[in-house]
């Protein structure tokens, strides 16, 4: 079925809620000419949210904003544009979907130019190509650049000396950065304040991910997860909205568990829940919707994900402290899912395949994306090995049409989903 | 030594994708151990000085068919971990001791994730180098980095390491960077007496040899070289830019020269001219590594440019240094590193007037007919204009 067929969304009061947040946020940066306020570019994966608050500049997030163009069908052209360019056709194309929308004039979703950044903060969490992509930002606008290197934890874990060197880049590059773009001195309590407000959302965020424990799920947790997890990866972590908004979500979803309900899909509730996945890796944004429908016409459900876990992994029990600020973001920035080796990627599966009893295993490949990618194959047969449950694999790119192929997608996911089927019944039998 | 016989035996080494002269090494002592590294640098001298010889891996080049390696990887991800992979599963690196797998990019740092789960009894490292370029903050984290290195090694050998065995060996290394510098400011003097293929066979030899080993050669080498004429042809002169990982077939580098193209400077395997300036050697050599990584090193995409104006610095002084008219940019498939900088590094270049051309390339490689009609084309119209 083609997209542009599928219904009006279904969509939830918090749905509701978090679409006029960002829609608040696009007004509040398209309108920074006018009101005077700086802004501050930045990636999703550890960002530092609360600190750019704290100085009273607007977070831009050109992830987000690929995705935004990508939903709306627009990233196709802004690609091709980037590598008419001189673009590589090889690379990420996040970075060249957001070349091509400066170069079509840099339009927000609500239709108005999106003002030049004020500063770039160049935190690299977990990917290499952060720092290409804002050294070529920084080519084009030429404003200051903060960069906060974040080490990749290559042993498997965070050291005193890692969280050391982060806390001295926090101290003595960024900090003064931000307080000379913005003019607003710095003020470590309004930090503070800030951080009670993320941890509590954050308590909530891993309400709302393990609720998948129960079944029938009440959630998806990758096609819904990427919902619920947009305003504390984003702008809003550190803010009462946020708050607000994972308590609203948190009661709607105590309430389809009450109910014994299912995820709410753009199509209504997903009534029958056939499979439950675990799912690596980032979606597909320019066909999403006719994804996640693969998925829930077919009875499967996805219980855990590890790209919801790009912007931390508060399921493993990190929170944002107010009595170390500074120690927090830099051990927020480390841990987030990417930054992680492949052993612990790998564990971390393993883990949530067998807390959420999955039935299975799938790896959604993207062709940009290296950081994910490299290694996935890897992965999957160690998960195969060590819990017994299939997997299967999976191509296809964040927001480049030509690498979303429906037919093949559809061909494999529905194989797979026998596969699942013919190993219960083998099981079944053996028993 | 005469040019033919060194270059033999370069050639010999480039192509054994077994690595036995570096097996027979350590088969000479017995306690001696090897450690694997990748690209782009890693400090060999405290590899050296803790009695280990550092190997370089670039992959398995176009000598290895890559049967399993394919398996762990998606197309769209660059040939050389998938060939690096192929050399562990069919057993060519199992006499090397430890891994390093240094910052370069998201494909090796995976990578040194995946040995440890397909080779959990060996010793890996992932190597994080500073993208901060203060003596006290980037500094401190990479001196930590580089101990912590060494603590590794120690807990190997079973042996203590002191500083003034580092010294030593950055003392071996600052020679040999002097002769690899020699050699490269020879080239770009009189390209017609150093072809680049046996200036690229020489440095890769560096990679598998021990050091003092490797500068006799270049030794032997410089001097055969001054006392034979070889012919001067009418080409143009280009840097080569982009290929510090993943290497070009032989054949590639080959057929740049054959179209008419003297490259008189290049960043292939650069581990050997990675510190530019001599590293200090009689005082803490942690704090002479990084000052010179942080202060003199090359630059690569695998490295932050801190300013804007940094940003092909280099590559604009080389093209003065070297008096080139052009730029070939040859960068592996699916390289982010070197595809993201290229688009920068040719608007600076186009800023100043200077001609340039890309394309790609695979270690694996077969057809070089079109990259010699390019880079020929290129030569052509280099010398129409000059
Ligand atoms: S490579 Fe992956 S993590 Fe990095 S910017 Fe692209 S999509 Fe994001
Ligand atoms: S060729 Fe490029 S992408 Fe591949 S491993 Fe090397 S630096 Fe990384």
């Amino acid at each position: 079925m083609a997209e542009d067929k599928l219904k009006e969304a279904v969509k939830e009061p918090s749905m509701i809620l978090q679409k006029e947040l960002i829609a608040g946020n696009y007004e509040a940066l398209t309108s920074a000419p006018e009101t005077g306020r700086k802004v501050c570019s930045t990636f999703v994966p550890g960002n530092l949210n609360e600190l750019i608050r704290c100085f009273d500049m607007i977070n831009n997030l050109p992830e987000i904003n690929a995705i935004n163009n990508g939903m709306r069908k627009k990233t196709g052209a802004m690609i091709q544009d980037a590598e008419k360019a001189g673009h590589s056709e090889d690379v990420c194309t996040y970075v060249k979907s957001d070349i091509g929308m400066m170069a079509q004039g840099n339009i927000a979703p609500n239709g108005k130019p999106m003002p030049r950044p004020d500063m770039l903060m160049l935190s690299y969490t977990g990917c290499y190509t952060f720092m290409k992509w804002f050294e070529l930002l920084r080519h084009e606008y030429k404003c200051p650049t903060a960069m906060l290197q974040v080490p990749y934890q290559g042993d498997g874990r965070i050291t005193p000396e890692m969280i050391r060197y982060v806390v001295k880049q926090l101290k003595e590059e960024v900090i003064p950065t931000m307080e000379r773009v913005s003019g607003v001195k710095f003020d470590i309590d309004r930090l503070r304040e800030m951080l009670k407000l993320s941890a509590r959302a954050e308590d909530d965020l891993v309400w709302v991910l393990e609720s998948a424990k129960h079944r029938p799920s009440p959630i998806d947790a990758y096609f819904g997860a990427v919902y619920y997890m947009g305003p504390i990866f984003t702008a809003f972590r550190g803010t009462r909205e946020a708050v607000d908004y994972y308590v609203m979500l948190r009661g709607e979803i105590e309430e389809r568990i009450a109910r014994g309900q299912g995820p709410i899909t753009p199509e209504g509730e997903q009534k029958e829940q056939k499979y439950r996945l675990v799912v690596e890796g980032p979606p597909n944004w320019t066909s999403f919707r006719q994804f996640w429908k693969m998925f829930y016409d077919e009875g499967a459900v996805v219980v855990a994900s590890t790209y919801s876990k790009v912007g931390g992994l508060y399921d493993r029990g990190f929170r944002h402290d107010p009595e170390h600020p500074l120690e927090s973001l830099a051990e927020y920035c480390l841990s987030c899912y990417t930054n992680n080796n492949m052993p612990q990627r790998v564990d971390l599966i393993e883990q949530y395949m067998h807390e959420y009893e999955a039935d299975g295993f799938l790896t959604n490949s993207i062709k940009s994306c290296n950081s994910f990618a490299a290694g996935e194959l890897l992965m999957m047969r160690e998960i195969e090995k060590r819990t017994g449950k299939p997997g299967a694999f999976i191509e296809t790119d964040l927001v480049d049409p030509r690498y979303f192929s429906a037919a093949n997608v559809k061909n494999r996911l529905e194989s797979y989903f026998q596969m699942i089927e013919q190993k219960r019944k083998g099981e079944k039998s053996a028993a | 030594m005469g040019i033919a016989e060194i270059v033999e035996r370069c050639e010999r080494l480039h192509e054994d994708i077994d690595f036995t002269a570096a097996r027979e090494w350590k088969a000479a002592e017995p306690g001696r151990r090897v450690i694997g590294y990748l690209p782009v640098y890693v400090p060999e001298e405290i590899i050296h000085a803790a009695g280990m010889l550092p190997l370089g891996i670039t992959g398995g080049g176009d000598q290895m068919e890559v049967i399993h390696g394919d398996a762990y990887y998606q197309s769209y991800i660059c040939r050389i971990p998938r060939s690096t992979i192929e050399l562990g599963i069919t057993g060519r690196l199992d006499f090397v001791d430890g891994m390093i797998f240094p910052s370069i990019c998201d494909v090796i740092r995976n990578l040194s994730g995946m040995w440890k789960l397909m080779f959990p009894d060996k010793y890996v490292r992932y190597l994080d180098v500073p993208q901060n370029y203060r003596d006290d903050i980037g500094g401190e984290f990479y001196r930590n980095e580089m101990r912590e290195l060494l603590a590794g090694l120690e807990a190997l050998s079973g042996r203590r390491v002191s500083d003034d065995d580092i010294n030593a060996s950055i003392r071996v290394y600052n020679r040999n960077r002097e002769l690899v510098r020699t050699l490269y400011a020879l080239r770009s003097d009189q390209p017609w007496q150093v072809p680049t293929t046996e200036l690229y066979l020489l440095s890769r030899a560096g990679l598998v040899l021990p050091v003092e080993e490797h500068n006799q050669l270049l030794e032997a080498y410089l001097e055969a070289v001054q006392s034979e004429q070889r012919p001067r042809r009418d080409n143009c002169r280009i840097v080569v830019n982009g290929s510090f990982c993943e290497q070009p077939p032989l054949n590639l580098i080959k057929s740049i020269e054959m179209a008419g193209c003297y490259v008189v400077d290049d960043d292939y395997v650069q581990v050997n001219r990675w510190l530019k300036r001599e590293v200090p050697s009689d005082g803490d050599p942690f704090e002479a590594l990084a000052s010179a990584f942080l202060h003199h090193s090359a630059d690569t995409a695998a490295k932050y440019a801190e300013t804007e104006e940094q940003v092909g610095r280099q590559l604009l002084e080389s093209v003065e240094r070297n008096r080139a008219e052009g730029v070939i940019f040859a960068a592996p498939s699916f390289c982010d590193p070197a595809l993201l900088w290229r688009p920068m590094l040719a608007d600076k270049l186009s800023r100043k007037g200077i001609p340039h051309i890309s394309f790609k390339y695979s270690e694996n490689a077969g057809q070089m007919a079109p990259i010699r009609e390019q880079a020929g084309t290129f030569a052509d119209s280099l010398k129409l204009w000059s």
